[in-house]
């Protein structure tokens, strides 16, 4: 009975099996950019490619977004079956590379000079035991302001400077009618404006111990007691219905001048463009007050897979043709984002892209280029999660105070070590 | 296996009067089991296989892959702490709190609210056939339908609430989507508004099957409906309310969509489940062994519910 069973079972998995010869004139990439904006921007990519003699083939993710795509890539992988390169996330990219499945552009990246010209910071994060394994295709950076200029004008507001004048600011709008501050209530936007807010509280040096280093005793220092506390004053500003939103319909909320301001990364500025706005005269984009001269950065990676020989040259090709200083600014005017490379030119950026390039530059220059925490860029996944989990909580009224806050943020920490 | 047995008795003397027989009837012997081969061997696999690696992935220190050197039970002693630090609550503490009060409501009110449509669709009214399947056809529809539905229609800047103020009715307020106290009820709220259609279906079913004439006696008996109902009817669908409840039971414990799409894990993560704990800590977290320890602390608890039922209804066969 059992044998038959077999037997069955064996005869009918045959017919599964298919062989797959690979093409190696064909560049297979999973990525989740298949909104608008970013599908154009990496139409540019695919164009590229295709005047070499590569085929583009996008790996299918059901569900879309970065989490299917990570579980798919992850099945992807266990399977033996790599991508040519996927799109991934910081720690991601080194998780993979210690597990031993990423491939090595070290020749690549000699030849066309990537080592001087990626700042060091992200260099961490593509290179692994001393091999390129990853491609950053861009800069987004987190402490920014995006202010819709004609409510500014209306409430007579100027370009915030300090902490104290960005809550003067927000309380003018409350007075005027407007909401001051557009957040969407789901923990990674939380947690991404406290990053600008533990930097401008802090300072450069201790939001680098905070939230990179996970120095213990600044993590329960007075300086993150105050940082909460300051967390704290700007929710105050927000609409009583913000939990939950997604960061785009705040954004909107910005674009339509029902609110004032936006703390978000620069793929904000994705946005503003879709609905036509100019920067300068439509909106403003300011660094979040008493951040000036820091750059909080979190990157999008092509994660370059060990393929078989004969995929290889498609491989390279893909590499080059991403790092290439025409791609670079090409897909990042449409991105919102900068250059992962700091020698692109940025006559083809708006205003904030102008001043997003500089910053970098200065800020890889001065070293005061940080991972963001909540982006995945200060700690590994587990460590940056835990994180969201206080910083959320304690916007939401689980954590009450201050000083619960700090205490739970190191255990919390600690435990996910 | 019962079945294909007897077919063969069936089949055996016809086929034996003809030469070559022997080999076409070991054929139809074995087709019915090379057809089910492929499944069986999926179920064997994909079902008991993976329920046994899940249990091996909780004692290691998997992290974004699995690794295979036991190291102990320190993801279930993590689970354990975290049970019970409730101020502020760990998100294990959130999950698990919340399948209680997700749990017990929404089998309750789906029982009670399917039986008492039940009852009142079995009073032998008009339009009866156009009736059911419009409580029926919730069931239809995907978890992630009924989430984004009820996140829309709950959400105070866009729903009910809105609406309500719009037709002048300004001192209405209803956030509870929005409230880390109350999202995990507007979970059930949508939950029941799903599955009641079907229970009810369960029962109507039921009430069909109860033998007229006991009812007729009782009514001779001088019983009032509420004395028929509460004395002879319900005691009669104890079955149905058994079948009932492990549908639902089962349903509870798997919720994770509904979560996901009606509350995205609602303000600081206070909508969380357990499904929702398990998904976030093996694939966001790369904590493979504390997902793996969850989702067999949550194969336990079905395990709790269904072994008792199993045994209660094998041994009543028996008797």
């Amino acid at each position: 009975m059992l044998r038959k069973l077999l037997i069955g079972t064996a005869l009918a998995t045959s017919f599964a099996f298919s062989a797959h010869a690979a093409d190696v004139k064909e560049v297979q990439m999973l990525h989740w950019w298949t909104s608008g904006g970013e599908a154009a921007a990496l139409n540019v990519l695919k164009q590229d490619l295709a005047k070499e003699g590569y085929a583009w083939k996008d790996v299918p993710v059901a569900g879309g977004g970065g989490d299917a795509a990570m579980t798919a890539l992850k099945a992807m992988v266990a399977a033996g079956n790599y991508p040519t390169a996927s799109q991934m996330l910081g720690y991601t990219v080194l998780d993979y590379a210690a597990a031993g499945v990423m491939g090595d552009l070290t020749e690549t990246a000699k030849k066309e000079g990537w080592d001087k010209s990626v700042p060091a910071a992200l260099q961490k994060f593509s290179v692994y035991d001393g091999k390129w394994v990853a491609a950053p295709v861009n800069v987004h950076s987190v402490n920014w302001l995006w202010i819709n200029k004609a409510v500014m004008e209306k409430i007579g507001g100027t370009e915030p400077k300090t902490f104290d004048d960005f809550v003067a600011l927000l309380d003018k709008a409350k007075a005027a009618g407007v909401i001051p501050l557009a957040l969407g209530g789901q923990n990674w936007q939380e947690a991404t404006m406290f990053d600008s807010v533990v930097l401008s509280t802090g300072g450069p040096e201790f939001y680098k111990k905070a939230m990179n280093d996970l120095d213990e005793e600044s993590l329960k220092s007075d300086t993150m007691k105050k940082s909460f506390d300051n967390l704290a004053k700007l929710v105050k500003y927000v609409d009583p219905n913000f939990s939950g939103r997604d960061w785009n319909l705040a954004t909107a909320m910005v674009i339509k001048g029902d609110a004032l301001v936006q703390v978000m990364g620069d793929w904000a500025k994705g946005e503003f463009h879709a609905a036509n706005k100019t920067p300068g005269t439509d909106f403003l984009c300011y660094r979040f007050p008493g951040t000036d001269g820091s750059v909080i950065y979190n990157s999008d990676m092509f994660g370059m897979f060990n393929v078989p020989e004969d995929r290889k040259a498609a491989q390279v090709a893909l590499a080059t043709a991403t790092l290439s200083k025409s791609f670079q600014s090409a897909f990042n005017v449409v991105k919102g984002s900068v250059p992962a490379r700091t020698d692109v030119p940025d006559t083809d950026f708006d205003a904030c892209g102008k001043k997003g390039i500089a910053d970098l530059k200065k800020a890889n220059e001065g070293g005061t280029l940080f991972g963001s925490l909540a982006q995945g860029y200060g700690a590994p996944p587990a460590v940056a999660n835990a994180y969201k989990d206080v910083v959320s909580k304690f916007v939401h009224g689980q954590i009450k105070t201050s000083d619960e806050a700090v205490t739970e943020l190191v255990k919390a920490i600690d435990d996910a070590k | 296996m019962s079945t294909v047995a007897e077919t063969r008795i069936k089949l055996t003397p016809e086929h034996d009067a003809r030469p070559g027989a022997s080999v076409r009837s070991r054929l139809q012997d074995l087709l019915p089991k090379i057809v089910l081969a492929p499944s069986f061997a999926a179920t064997i696999v994909f079902v008991y296989g993976f329920i046994l690696w899940t249990i091996y992935l909780s004692f290691t220190n998997s992290k974004t892959f699995p690794s295979y050197a036991v190291t102990g039970a320190r993801a279930y002693q993590r689970l354990w702490r975290w049970t019970f630090e409730s101020d502020p609550p760990s998100s294990w503490y959130t999950s698990i709190t919340n399948m209680g009060i997700f749990g017990f409501l929404y089998i309750l009110i789906c029982l009670a609210l399917g039986l008492f449509l039940a009852i009142l669709l079995d009073q032998k009214i008009r339009g009866e056939g156009m009736l059911r399947p419009i409580y029926l056809y919730p069931m239809a529809l995907s978890f992630i339908v009924t989430g984004v539905a009820w996140k829309w229609f709950l959400d105070p800047g866009l729903g009910l609430e809105q609406t309500l103020h719009q037709w002048g009715w300004t001192s209405f307020h209803f956030d509870w989507i929005k409230n880390k106290d109350f999202v995990i009820y507007t979970v059930v709220i949508a939950g029941v508004w799903q599955a009641s259609g079907f229970v009810m279906a369960m029962f109507l079913a039921g009430l069909r099957g109860i033998d007229g004439e006991i009812m007729k006696a009782a009514q001779i008996d001088g019983a009032s409906t509420f004395q028929l109902y509460r004395r002879i009817v319900i005691p009669l669908l104890r079955p149905v309310f058994l079948s009932a409840f492990i549908v639902l039971a089962h349903l509870a414990i798997k919720s994770y969509d509904l979560v996901v799409a009606l509350t995205s894990g609602g303000p600081g993560g206070s909508a969380w489940l357990p499904s929702n704990f398990m998904y976030e800590f093996t694939f966001k977290r790369n904590e493979m062994a504390v997902g793996s320890a969850s989702a067999v602390i949550m194969l336990m608890t079905i395990t709790a519910i269904i072994v008792p039922y199993l045994y209660s209804e094998l041994r009543e066969k028996s008797r």
